[in-house]
Protein backbone atom coordinates (compact mmCIF):
# COMPACT_ATOMS: atom_id res chain seq x y z
CA UNK A 1 0.00 0.00 0.00
CA UNK A 2 1.64 3.19 -1.21
CA UNK A 3 1.87 6.33 0.85
CA UNK A 4 1.64 9.71 -0.84
CA UNK A 5 3.65 12.21 1.16
CA UNK A 6 3.71 15.94 0.50
CA UNK A 7 6.69 18.01 1.62
CA UNK A 8 5.36 21.49 2.16
CA UNK A 9 5.96 24.69 4.15
CA UNK A 10 4.25 27.74 2.75
CA UNK A 11 7.42 29.75 3.06
CA UNK A 12 10.18 29.44 0.48
CA UNK A 13 13.80 28.66 1.17
CA UNK A 14 13.20 26.59 4.29
CA UNK A 15 14.52 23.34 2.83
CA UNK A 16 11.60 21.56 1.14
CA UNK A 17 13.53 20.39 -1.89
CA UNK A 18 16.62 19.41 0.09
CA UNK A 19 14.44 17.50 2.54
CA UNK A 20 12.44 15.81 -0.23
CA UNK A 21 15.70 14.57 -1.78
CA UNK A 22 17.19 13.47 1.54
CA UNK A 23 14.03 11.75 2.86
CA UNK A 24 13.39 10.12 -0.51
CA UNK A 25 16.95 8.84 -0.69
CA UNK A 26 16.89 7.71 2.95
CA UNK A 27 13.70 5.68 2.43
CA UNK A 28 15.13 4.16 -0.76
CA UNK A 29 18.39 3.34 1.03
CA UNK A 30 16.21 1.45 3.54
CA UNK A 31 14.92 -0.69 0.66
CA UNK A 32 11.66 1.14 -0.06
CA UNK A 33 10.59 1.92 -3.61
CA UNK A 34 10.44 5.69 -3.79
CA UNK A 35 9.57 8.32 -6.37
CA UNK A 36 10.16 12.01 -5.69
CA UNK A 37 7.89 14.29 -7.72
CA UNK A 38 8.69 17.95 -8.37
CA UNK A 39 5.53 20.08 -8.36
CA UNK A 40 7.32 23.40 -8.80
CA UNK A 41 6.21 24.02 -12.37
CA UNK A 42 8.30 26.68 -14.06
CA UNK A 43 11.02 26.62 -11.40
CA UNK A 44 12.09 23.04 -11.08
CA UNK A 45 15.07 22.32 -8.86
CA UNK A 46 14.61 18.86 -7.45
CA UNK A 47 16.44 17.49 -10.52
CA UNK A 48 19.44 19.64 -9.65
CA UNK A 49 19.47 18.64 -5.98
CA UNK A 50 19.14 14.99 -7.00
CA UNK A 51 21.96 15.32 -9.53
CA UNK A 52 19.74 14.32 -12.46
CA UNK A 53 19.51 17.69 -14.21
CA UNK A 54 21.37 16.50 -17.28
CA UNK A 55 19.05 13.58 -17.81
CA UNK A 56 15.63 15.24 -17.87
CA UNK A 57 13.75 14.34 -21.04
CA UNK A 58 10.06 14.44 -20.14
CA UNK A 59 8.32 15.90 -17.13
CA UNK A 60 5.18 15.83 -15.02
CA UNK A 61 3.24 18.02 -17.44
CA UNK A 62 4.21 15.84 -20.43
CA UNK A 63 2.72 12.89 -18.54
CA UNK A 64 -0.35 14.84 -17.39
CA UNK A 65 -1.01 15.92 -20.98
CA UNK A 66 -0.34 12.49 -22.44
CA UNK A 67 2.73 13.51 -24.48
CA UNK A 68 4.78 10.90 -22.65
CA UNK A 69 4.03 7.76 -20.72
CA UNK A 70 4.97 7.64 -17.07
CA UNK A 71 7.87 5.14 -17.52
CA UNK A 72 9.38 7.43 -20.17
CA UNK A 73 9.41 10.41 -17.84
CA UNK A 74 10.68 8.68 -14.69
CA UNK A 75 14.42 9.07 -14.14
CA UNK A 76 15.96 6.19 -12.24
CA UNK A 77 18.65 7.25 -9.77
CA UNK A 78 22.10 5.99 -10.77
CA UNK A 79 23.21 5.38 -7.18
CA UNK A 80 20.14 3.76 -5.64
CA UNK A 81 18.02 1.72 -7.98
CA UNK A 82 14.83 1.88 -5.90
CA UNK A 83 14.78 5.68 -6.20
CA UNK A 84 13.19 7.57 -9.10
CA UNK A 85 12.49 11.18 -9.97
CA UNK A 86 9.59 12.72 -11.86
CA UNK A 87 10.79 16.22 -12.76
CA UNK A 88 8.69 19.36 -13.09
CA UNK A 89 8.34 21.23 -16.33
CA UNK A 90 10.67 24.16 -16.80
CA UNK A 91 8.91 26.53 -19.11
CA UNK A 92 5.32 25.62 -19.64
CA UNK A 93 2.16 27.24 -18.53
CA UNK A 94 1.20 26.38 -14.95
CA UNK A 95 -2.42 25.91 -16.00
CA UNK A 96 -1.30 22.79 -17.84
CA UNK A 97 -1.20 21.00 -14.51
CA UNK A 98 -4.83 19.93 -14.21
CA UNK A 99 -6.47 18.46 -11.13
CA UNK A 100 -7.67 15.42 -13.10
CA UNK A 101 -4.27 14.89 -14.71
CA UNK A 102 -2.49 15.03 -11.38
CA UNK A 103 -5.00 12.59 -9.87
CA UNK A 104 -4.34 10.13 -12.70
CA UNK A 105 -0.56 10.39 -12.45
CA UNK A 106 -0.57 10.01 -8.65
CA UNK A 107 -2.82 6.98 -9.09
CA UNK A 108 -0.33 5.41 -11.52
CA UNK A 109 2.60 6.20 -9.22
CA UNK A 110 0.80 4.57 -6.28
CA UNK A 111 0.82 1.29 -8.19
CA UNK A 112 4.56 1.37 -8.86
CA UNK A 113 6.05 2.69 -5.63
CA UNK A 114 5.85 2.38 -1.84
CA UNK A 115 6.35 6.12 -1.39
CA UNK A 116 5.28 8.98 -3.64
CA UNK A 117 6.93 12.10 -2.25
CA UNK A 118 5.59 15.36 -3.67
CA UNK A 119 7.89 18.37 -3.38
CA UNK A 120 5.53 21.33 -3.09
CA UNK A 121 6.31 24.78 -4.48
CA UNK A 122 6.38 27.63 -1.95
CA UNK A 123 3.26 29.67 -1.46
CA UNK A 124 -0.39 28.67 -1.23
CA UNK A 125 -1.27 28.90 -4.91
CA UNK A 126 -2.46 26.26 -7.32
CA UNK A 127 0.81 24.29 -7.50
CA UNK A 128 1.04 23.96 -3.72
CA UNK A 129 -2.62 22.96 -3.52
CA UNK A 130 -2.18 20.29 -6.21
CA UNK A 131 0.95 18.94 -4.53
CA UNK A 132 -0.95 18.32 -1.28
CA UNK A 133 -4.23 17.32 -2.89
CA UNK A 134 -3.77 13.52 -2.84
CA UNK A 135 -1.48 13.25 0.17
CA UNK A 136 -1.98 10.64 2.86
CA UNK A 137 0.64 12.33 5.02
CA UNK A 138 2.52 15.61 5.10
CA UNK A 139 5.93 16.73 6.18
CA UNK A 140 5.75 20.38 7.20
CA UNK A 141 9.24 21.82 6.86
CA UNK A 142 9.77 24.68 9.29
CA UNK A 143 12.70 26.86 10.30
CA UNK A 144 12.84 28.04 13.91
CA UNK A 145 11.96 31.54 12.83
CA UNK A 146 8.75 33.57 13.20
CA UNK A 147 7.65 33.92 9.57
CA UNK A 148 8.30 30.26 8.81
CA UNK A 149 6.29 29.11 11.85
CA UNK A 150 3.42 31.39 10.89
CA UNK A 151 3.36 30.08 7.30
CA UNK A 152 3.56 26.49 8.53
CA UNK A 153 0.51 27.13 10.67
CA UNK A 154 -1.44 28.28 7.64
CA UNK A 155 -0.30 25.26 5.63
CA UNK A 156 -1.38 22.93 8.44
CA UNK A 157 -4.81 24.53 8.26
CA UNK A 158 -4.94 23.88 4.52
CA UNK A 159 -3.84 20.27 4.93
CA UNK A 160 -6.82 19.82 7.26
CA UNK A 161 -9.27 21.49 4.89
CA UNK A 162 -8.23 21.31 1.24
CA UNK A 163 -6.85 17.81 0.73
CA UNK A 164 -8.90 14.98 -0.77
CA UNK A 165 -8.62 13.06 2.52
CA UNK A 166 -9.77 16.03 4.58
CA UNK A 167 -12.76 16.55 2.29
CA UNK A 168 -13.78 12.94 2.89
CA UNK A 169 -13.61 13.61 6.61
CA UNK A 170 -10.42 11.58 7.03
CA UNK A 171 -7.34 12.61 8.90
CA UNK A 172 -4.08 13.44 7.20
CA UNK A 173 -0.92 12.62 9.18
CA UNK A 174 1.16 15.72 9.68
CA UNK A 175 4.80 15.68 10.74
CA UNK A 176 6.99 18.60 11.67
CA UNK A 177 10.50 18.65 10.27
CA UNK A 178 12.53 21.38 11.89
CA UNK A 179 15.35 22.38 9.55
CA UNK A 180 18.28 24.80 9.67
CA UNK A 181 18.32 24.39 13.40
CA UNK A 182 21.27 26.03 15.09
CA UNK A 183 21.62 24.49 18.57
CA UNK A 184 24.04 27.16 19.75
CA UNK A 185 21.72 30.01 18.86
CA UNK A 186 18.71 28.21 20.30
CA UNK A 187 20.67 27.64 23.54
CA UNK A 188 21.52 31.32 23.69
CA UNK A 189 17.88 32.21 23.22
CA UNK A 190 18.49 33.89 19.88
CA UNK A 191 16.35 31.43 17.99
CA UNK A 192 13.05 29.74 18.75
CA UNK A 193 13.80 26.38 20.31
CA UNK A 194 12.18 23.06 19.49
CA UNK A 195 9.68 23.22 22.37
CA UNK A 196 8.54 26.69 21.29
CA UNK A 197 7.83 25.57 17.73
CA UNK A 198 6.18 22.31 18.79
CA UNK A 199 3.97 24.09 21.28
CA UNK A 200 2.82 26.62 18.71
CA UNK A 201 2.20 24.20 15.83
CA UNK A 202 1.21 21.16 17.94
CA UNK A 203 1.95 18.47 15.39
CA UNK A 204 4.33 15.57 16.09
CA UNK A 205 8.03 16.06 15.48
CA UNK A 206 9.58 14.03 12.67
CA UNK A 207 13.11 15.26 13.14
CA UNK A 208 15.47 18.14 13.69
CA UNK A 209 17.97 18.87 10.95
CA UNK A 210 20.80 21.10 12.08
CA UNK A 211 22.11 23.89 9.90
CA UNK A 212 25.05 22.15 8.29
CA UNK A 213 27.67 22.52 5.66
CA UNK A 214 27.11 18.88 4.76
CA UNK A 215 23.66 19.88 3.47
CA UNK A 216 25.07 22.73 1.38
CA UNK A 217 27.72 20.42 0.02
CA UNK A 218 25.06 17.85 -0.88
CA UNK A 219 23.23 20.41 -3.03
CA UNK A 220 26.46 21.55 -4.65
CA UNK A 221 27.28 18.01 -5.67
CA UNK A 222 23.74 16.92 -6.55
CA UNK A 223 24.00 14.08 -4.06
CA UNK A 224 21.38 13.88 -1.30
CA UNK A 225 23.14 14.16 2.06
CA UNK A 226 22.11 10.62 3.09
CA UNK A 227 24.03 9.27 0.08
CA UNK A 228 26.97 11.69 0.02
CA UNK A 229 27.68 11.99 3.75
CA UNK A 230 25.70 9.15 5.35
CA UNK A 231 27.48 9.49 8.68
CA UNK A 232 26.98 13.23 9.07
CA UNK A 233 24.62 14.62 11.71
CA UNK A 234 21.98 15.80 9.19
CA UNK A 235 22.07 12.48 7.31
CA UNK A 236 21.51 10.57 10.54
CA UNK A 237 18.60 12.86 11.36
CA UNK A 238 17.07 12.19 7.92
CA UNK A 239 17.58 8.43 8.28
CA UNK A 240 15.79 8.53 11.63
CA UNK A 241 13.02 10.68 10.18
CA UNK A 242 12.58 8.09 7.40
CA UNK A 243 12.27 5.32 9.99
CA UNK A 244 9.68 7.35 11.89
CA UNK A 245 7.72 7.80 8.65
CA UNK A 246 7.71 4.03 8.34
CA UNK A 247 6.09 3.78 11.75
CA UNK A 248 9.02 3.22 14.08
CA UNK A 249 9.00 5.02 17.38
CA UNK A 250 12.35 6.65 18.03
CA UNK A 251 13.20 9.38 20.48
CA UNK A 252 14.06 12.59 18.62
CA UNK A 253 17.46 13.84 19.60
CA UNK A 254 18.00 17.58 19.64
CA UNK A 255 21.32 18.12 17.89
CA UNK A 256 23.75 19.09 20.60
CA UNK A 257 26.65 21.40 20.18
CA UNK A 258 29.03 18.76 18.97
CA UNK A 259 31.50 21.05 17.37
CA UNK A 260 35.07 20.47 16.42
CA UNK A 261 37.90 22.91 16.20
CA UNK A 262 36.42 24.89 13.32
CA UNK A 263 33.04 25.08 14.99
CA UNK A 264 34.59 26.40 18.18
CA UNK A 265 36.59 28.98 16.31
CA UNK A 266 33.52 30.13 14.43
CA UNK A 267 31.45 30.09 17.61
CA UNK A 268 33.92 32.33 19.41
CA UNK A 269 34.10 34.71 16.50
CA UNK A 270 30.33 34.92 16.32
CA UNK A 271 30.06 35.77 20.01
CA UNK A 272 32.90 38.27 20.01
CA UNK B 1 39.02 15.32 10.50
CA UNK B 2 38.18 19.00 10.54
CA UNK B 3 40.99 19.94 8.21
CA UNK B 4 39.85 17.19 5.88
CA UNK B 5 36.28 18.41 6.24
CA UNK B 6 37.31 21.94 5.38
CA UNK B 7 39.19 20.73 2.33
CA UNK B 8 36.24 18.71 1.13
CA UNK B 9 33.88 21.60 1.61
CA UNK B 10 36.08 23.86 -0.43
CA UNK B 11 35.89 21.28 -3.17
CA UNK B 12 32.15 21.25 -3.64
CA UNK B 13 31.64 24.81 -4.92
CA UNK B 14 33.60 24.30 -8.17
CA UNK B 15 31.50 21.20 -8.84
CA UNK B 16 28.35 23.25 -8.29
CA UNK B 17 29.68 25.93 -10.62
CA UNK B 18 30.42 23.46 -13.38
CA UNK B 19 27.06 21.71 -13.05
CA UNK B 20 25.26 25.03 -13.26
CA UNK B 21 27.28 26.19 -16.26
CA UNK B 22 26.45 23.08 -18.26
CA UNK B 23 22.80 23.12 -17.22
CA UNK B 24 22.22 26.81 -17.87
CA UNK B 25 24.00 26.70 -21.25
CA UNK B 26 21.49 24.05 -22.31
CA UNK B 27 18.49 25.77 -20.76
CA UNK B 28 19.29 29.11 -22.38
CA UNK B 29 19.76 27.47 -25.74
CA UNK B 30 16.44 25.68 -25.43
CA UNK B 31 14.25 28.55 -24.25
CA UNK B 32 10.98 28.35 -26.17
CA UNK B 33 11.96 24.97 -27.57
CA UNK B 34 10.95 22.90 -24.58
CA UNK B 35 8.95 20.62 -26.88
CA UNK B 36 11.97 19.62 -28.92
CA UNK B 37 12.31 16.20 -27.35
CA UNK B 38 8.60 15.47 -27.64
CA UNK B 39 8.72 16.48 -31.31
CA UNK B 40 11.82 14.35 -31.89
CA UNK B 41 10.13 11.40 -30.26
CA UNK B 42 7.03 11.73 -32.41
CA UNK B 43 9.00 12.00 -35.64
CA UNK B 44 11.39 9.18 -34.81
CA UNK B 45 8.52 6.89 -33.86
CA UNK B 46 6.72 7.79 -37.09
CA UNK B 47 9.77 6.95 -39.21
CA UNK B 48 10.37 3.61 -37.49
CA UNK B 49 6.67 2.71 -37.51
CA UNK B 50 6.69 3.13 -41.29
CA UNK B 51 8.97 0.11 -41.55
CA UNK B 52 8.36 -2.05 -38.48
CA UNK B 53 5.55 -2.50 -36.03
CA UNK B 54 6.37 -0.98 -32.66
CA UNK B 55 4.59 -0.07 -29.49
CA UNK B 56 4.73 3.55 -28.39
CA UNK B 57 5.18 2.58 -24.76
CA UNK B 58 8.25 0.53 -25.64
CA UNK B 59 10.25 3.53 -26.79
CA UNK B 60 12.64 4.96 -24.21
CA UNK B 61 14.41 8.25 -24.80
CA UNK B 62 17.36 9.04 -22.59
CA UNK B 63 19.41 12.17 -22.55
CA UNK B 64 22.70 13.08 -20.93
CA UNK B 65 23.41 16.77 -21.32
CA UNK B 66 27.10 17.40 -21.21
CA UNK B 67 29.93 19.57 -22.28
CA UNK B 68 31.21 19.43 -25.01
CA UNK B 69 28.70 16.81 -26.17
CA UNK B 70 25.31 15.53 -25.12
CA UNK B 71 24.12 12.01 -25.70
CA UNK B 72 20.63 11.32 -26.95
CA UNK B 73 19.85 7.65 -26.56
CA UNK B 74 16.75 6.09 -28.09
CA UNK B 75 15.79 2.53 -27.23
CA UNK B 76 13.11 1.05 -29.45
CA UNK B 77 11.86 -2.41 -28.64
CA UNK B 78 11.18 -4.18 -31.91
CA UNK B 79 8.94 -7.19 -31.45
CA UNK B 80 9.52 -10.49 -33.26
CA UNK B 81 7.58 -11.13 -36.50
CA UNK B 82 4.94 -13.21 -34.72
CA UNK B 83 4.51 -10.69 -31.93
CA UNK B 84 4.31 -7.90 -34.48
CA UNK B 85 1.52 -9.71 -36.33
CA UNK B 86 -0.39 -10.12 -33.09
CA UNK B 87 0.13 -6.44 -32.37
CA UNK B 88 -1.13 -5.44 -35.80
CA UNK B 89 -4.27 -7.43 -35.20
CA UNK B 90 -4.79 -5.97 -31.76
CA UNK B 91 -4.11 -2.42 -32.80
CA UNK B 92 -4.39 -1.85 -36.54
CA UNK B 93 -3.84 1.87 -36.11
CA UNK B 94 -0.30 1.39 -34.88
CA UNK B 95 0.73 -0.97 -37.68
CA UNK B 96 3.44 0.23 -39.97
CA UNK B 97 3.50 -0.05 -43.76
Amino acid sequence: MATVLVVTSGKGGVGKTTSTAALGAALAQQGQHVVVVDFDVGLRNLDLVMGAERRVVFDLINVVQGDAKLPQALIRDKRIDTLSLLPASQTRDKEALTAEGVARVIGELREKFDWVICDSPAGIERGAMLAMRHADAAVVVTNPEVSSVRDSDRIIGMLDAKTAKAEKGERIDKHLLLTRYDPARAARGEMLNTEDVLEILSIPLLGIIPESEDVLRASNLGTPVTIGSPNSVPAKAYFEAARRLRGETLVVTVPAERRGLMGRLFGRRAVA
Amino acid sequence: MNLLGLFRRRNSAPVARERLQVLLAHERAFVGKSDLLAVLQEEIIAVIARHVTIERERVQIKLDRGDPISILEIDVEVPSAAAAAALREARPAMAGG
